[in-house]
């Protein structure tokens, strides 16, 4: 059976489970027991959870098990040069293998092959039929076990009540799941890609050129790879440095105008509108920047008689902090709008003018946050990834000038996953590696921005 | 704070003064001080207005496109050689050349083999499948004549738009002057017509332009949303409610929060890698398929979901859960009762804007191969899709003239569907959110 109907089956079973125990208890009231402990509806969810999680877990287990065990079990057809051979040997293997089992034929395959297949049929259908029989039997056996068990006495509340919360546990615990997930996944290849590469040389190297891998293996000469990340680091410095520069002032000036000045008509115009550009999704940043800005970058300095590459640093992130600008704003905004008003009317008393106020006691007492929105605010420009894919480029230079064509970590790393990839190579390792960088960069900004705010918040009240 | 010279006070009148000439300069700089205000706000209007406005600019036009109306004569034996009117018959066909012969006749029968592939350049190379499709959906009009347009080739379309200059020497361009003559004659006779195109919204992926369309993307991009919603919505309500409502003041709370204030840090291509390492290289699943793009947006969006469903459920007031609690409701009845119902539209507002920041997510789609071409529109989870922000990537590393086109009028029909979504959401919060 496949997946879904047995799932579909499972859940009838457990439909079926909670319409019996129901009766079951509604039937107790009509008989005249008062003693029934909860309502008859949670008799009837506690035989249908009965009936249905045990199964769907062993459903869960027994089909992630058994491609496993499979994997193991067709060691013994591999001959024997397979066996020997490296992870890609064994992997190209097992995908002729598998092709086979999908029906997929190049020509006529090897002999191994189509035994090892025909085998991996048969275990097929003897797992299907094993995993079939055993949840929908487990399913029926256990929901009868927990309806045959009740007693007007059981407190079917209660322990529905003890499952609910659990799953709430368990589902709350998924965040810690997916970080250790990402952690892992990027440690792991990280090290192995170090194993490849020594940290140092990644970390401090001058140069990356990890298109000459397969040309280095091949032993086609024409170039070593080389995978230093301080052009991208650089990259990714430069291109940040811009978005900041334009989002920065524009964003706290829109904010401190919005907060302080604005009336409210003003405001619940203008808010909105800034915040539509935070929605603008980023790959259509990514086309106006390749489109207009970049053109427009070009032009405007071949007119002042500068050189400007295509795909400058410059175009990408002026780009980048446009879409950046709400961020800054509304996070701003929040701050200066914490600033209690006594601290106002305290300067207005004293004489001061409006943006005296605002200079001299509301930035200095809103500081800590503008400076946490301001780092946040870079760890996303940071992280960003489409604009520079589409505006930035691939050129790997190490410059400081914005008008230079550079290229960043994220946008390699697209380039070096996206697409198909030679695994087990050096070039797809490094970046996992970058992206061990990009994690660790953006989750100190994150934590010193919270330092921050920790540390430096004023209490008023 | 400076030092005050009570050693030598002022009189009221020389303070008076000196405030006096302080004041102007005071005043300038309180005007500046707002100006720079109001100018920050207009350069980030001016920004979005610019953004927009090129992207209108390009994709209206884009929606559109030029056809030739032709006279078809469906010849049956040409059309159908099986003879029994089935769709493998119908692709074997000569529907090409009945295409070619009623062109020709429109282009009063060209001589000579130049003249005739500069006159088939006109036409796309989808005009004969385009045939075929009509003469499957319309088998009772087999045998007779009939009009149907069939869309330019892309070159043309960018010329009779004027991108392609008539004056530029003919080497330099993409059509030659025979072609041009033929489009002419296809004018002069009121032929070409610019229409809707019915190729963007039901066309698939495609290198040629004019016959390229979101249809796939789309489907994709919805059967992708459908997993992630599937998995983020109940996993986010359970979260929020269980932090909000339930967890004890511990480490492991607290680590939970940590966490997701991290997650919500992380950038999204991260996610991408998570799922390539994870969900592709440990746990087998295919490349490409919108299952794993689905649960990789979906643990992208959880911290939005969760943040806003824990302010909805802050929201609810405290009274409503003593009242329960008083009449003899359970904690957990008390939650599943009282608390969810009415913080239920503000979770599924947050529900929706986490919703379309994952419509818009690229990145971690390229991560896990959602970006490969894929011609067949995906009929489900488990096939290869690709999504609507993935193709407006795709076709934006298109050379041809007409393919910018087309990534406007995608972008747009992608804002549209960001901006229904954030509408309704904010609909859905002045609805149905009850003020306590």
């Amino acid at each position: 059976m496949s997946l879904i109907s047995l799932i579909a089956t499972i859940v009838v079973i457990g439909v079926f489970y909670f319409y019996l125990a129901q009766s079951w208890g509604v039937k107790q009231w009509t008989i005249g027991t008062n003693k029934l402990h909860s309502l008859p509806r949670y008799y009837g969810f506690w035989v249908s959870l009965a009936s249905m999680i045990p199964a769907l877990s062993l459903l869960l287990i027994l089909s992630l098990a058994d491609d496993f065990l499979f994997k193991s079990m067709l060691n013994n057809f591999y001959p024997s040069d397979v066996l020997e051979g490296n992870l890609v040997v064994r992997a190209i293997a097992f995908t002729k293998v598998m092709n086979l089992v999908e029906g997929i034929r190049f020509g006529e395959p090897e002999a191994w092959i189509q035994t090892a297949a025909n085998a991996w049929i048969g275990w097929q259908r003897v797992s299907n039929l094993i995993i079939t029989g055993a949840t929908i039997f487990s399913s029926l056996i256990i929901g009868f076990l927990a309806y045959y068990r009740m007693s007007p006495e059981f407190r079917a509340r209660n322990v529905v009540e003890r499952i609910i919360l659990w799953g709430l546990v368990a589902c709350s615990s998924i965040a810690i799941f997916t970080t250790i997930g990402i952690v892992l996944s990027v440690l792991f290849e990280s090290i192995r890609f170090f194993k490849l590469i020594p940290f140092q040389d990644f970390i401090f190297g001058f140069e990356w050129n990890p298109q000459f891998e397969g040309a280095e293996r091949a032993g086609s000469g024409g170039g070593t790879a080389t995978y230093g990340m301080l052009p991208m680091f650089v990259g990714t410095f430069l291109i940040s440095t811009v978005a900041i520069t334009v989002a920065v002032p524009v964003g706290l000036f829109s904010a401190i105008y919005l907060a302080e000045y604005a009336s409210l008509r003003t405001r619940a115009i203008v808010k909105p509108l800034l915040e539509i550009l935070a929605g603008v999704p980023t790959v259509v940043y990514g086309f106006f920047a390749a489109l207009t800005v970049a053109p427009f970058v070009r032009a405007a300095g071949a007119y002042m008689g500068i050189e400007v590459a295509s795909e400058s640093a410059l175009a990408a992130g002026l780009v980048m902090g446009v879409m950046i600008i709400p961020f800054v704003s509304s996070l701003s905004d929040d701050v200066i709008n914490a600033v209690p008003q006594s601290l106002r009317d305290a300067a207005y008393g004293l004489g001061s003018t409006k943006s005296e106020a605002i200079r001299q006691v509301v930035l200095p007492a809103a500081l800590p946050g503008i400076v946490a929105a301001v780092i946040l605010a870079v760890s996303r420009a940071i992280g960003e990834t489409m604009i520079v894919v589409m505006a930035a480029g691939l050129a790997a230079n190490l410059s400081f000038n914005p008008l230079d064509a550079v290229t960043t970590v994220t946008s390699q790393i697209v380039t070096i996953l996206s697409g198909d990839q030679e695994f087990e190579s050096a070039k797809t390792l490094s970046a996992f590696a970058l992206a061990l960088v990009l994690i660790v960069i953006t989750l100190a900004l994150n934590f010193f921005a919270l330092q921050i705010v920790k540390r430096y918040r004023e209490q008023y009240d | 704070m400076t030092k005050l010279p009570l050693n030598n006070p002022l009189t009221p009148k020389e303070a008076a003064v000196r405030v006096a000439a302080t004041l102007k300069r005071r005043g300038r700089s309180e005007r500046r001080f707002r100006f720079l205000g109001v100018a920050a706000i207009t350069l980030a209007l001016s920004f979005l207005v610019l953004l927009f406005a090129g992207i209108l600019s390009k994709g209206i036009p884009g929606m559109f496109q030029h056809y030739v109306v032709l006279e078809v004569f469906l010849d049956k034996d040409r059309l159908d050689p099986g003879g029994d009117m089935s769709a493998a018959s119908l692709y074997s066909g000569d529907a090409q050349g009945l295409v070619n012969e009623s062109l020709f006749s429109a282009l009063n029968n060209p001589g000579g083999r130049k003249a005739k592939r500069a006159a088939r350049s006109v036409l796309s190379s989808g005009s004969a499948l385009r045939l075929t499709e009509f003469a499957l959906d319309n088998p009772k009009l087999i045998g007779s004549k009939v009009l149907i347009k069939f869309a330019v080739d892309d070159d043309i379309d960018s010329f009779m738009r004027g991108f392609i200059s008539r004056q530029t020497p003919e080497s330099d361009r993409r059509i030659n002057d025979k072609t041009i003559e033929f489009v002419d004659i296809l004018n002069d006779a009121s032929l070409i017509s610019y229409e809707f195109s019915d190729y963007l919204f039901t066309g698939s992926a495609s290198r040629d332009a004019e016959i390229a369309g979101i249809k796939g993307a789309l489907l994709g991009s919805i059967w992708t949303l459908s997993v992630c919603l599937l998995i983020a919505f109940p996993l986010g309500v359970a979260s929020a409610v269980y932090l909000e409502e339930i967890a004890p003041k511990n480490r492991i709370t607290e680590l939970i929060e940590i966490n997701i204030n991290n997650l919500a840090a992380v950038p999204s291509v991260v996610f991408g890698i998570m799922g390539l390492a994870i969900f592709i290289i440990v746990f087998g699943l295919p490349r490409s398929i919108p299952l794993v793009g689905g649960i990789v947006l979906a643990l992208m969006t959880l911290p939005t979901i969760i943040i806003s469903s824990r302010a909805a459920i802050r929201a609810v007031p405290p009274s409503i859960r003593d009242a329960a609690l008083g009449i003899g409701a359970s904690k957990m009845q008390t939650i599943l009762h009282h608390v969810i119902p009415p913080a239920m539209p503000g979770m599924l507002t947050g529900t929706i804007i986490g919703m379309a920041q994952a419509l818009g997510e690229t990145a971690p789609l390229l991560m896990i191969g959602m970006v490969a071409f894929i011609v067949d529109v995906p009929g489900g989870v488990m096939e290869p899709a690709t999504a609507l922000p993935v193709q407006i990537f795709m076709w934006a590393d298109f050379a041809e003239r007409m393919f910018i086109q087309k990534t406007s009028a995608a972008i747009i029909v992608l804002l549209a569907f960001l901006i229904a979504m954030n509408a309704g959401a904010i609909i859905l919060r002045k609805k149905l959110e009850r003020r306590w």
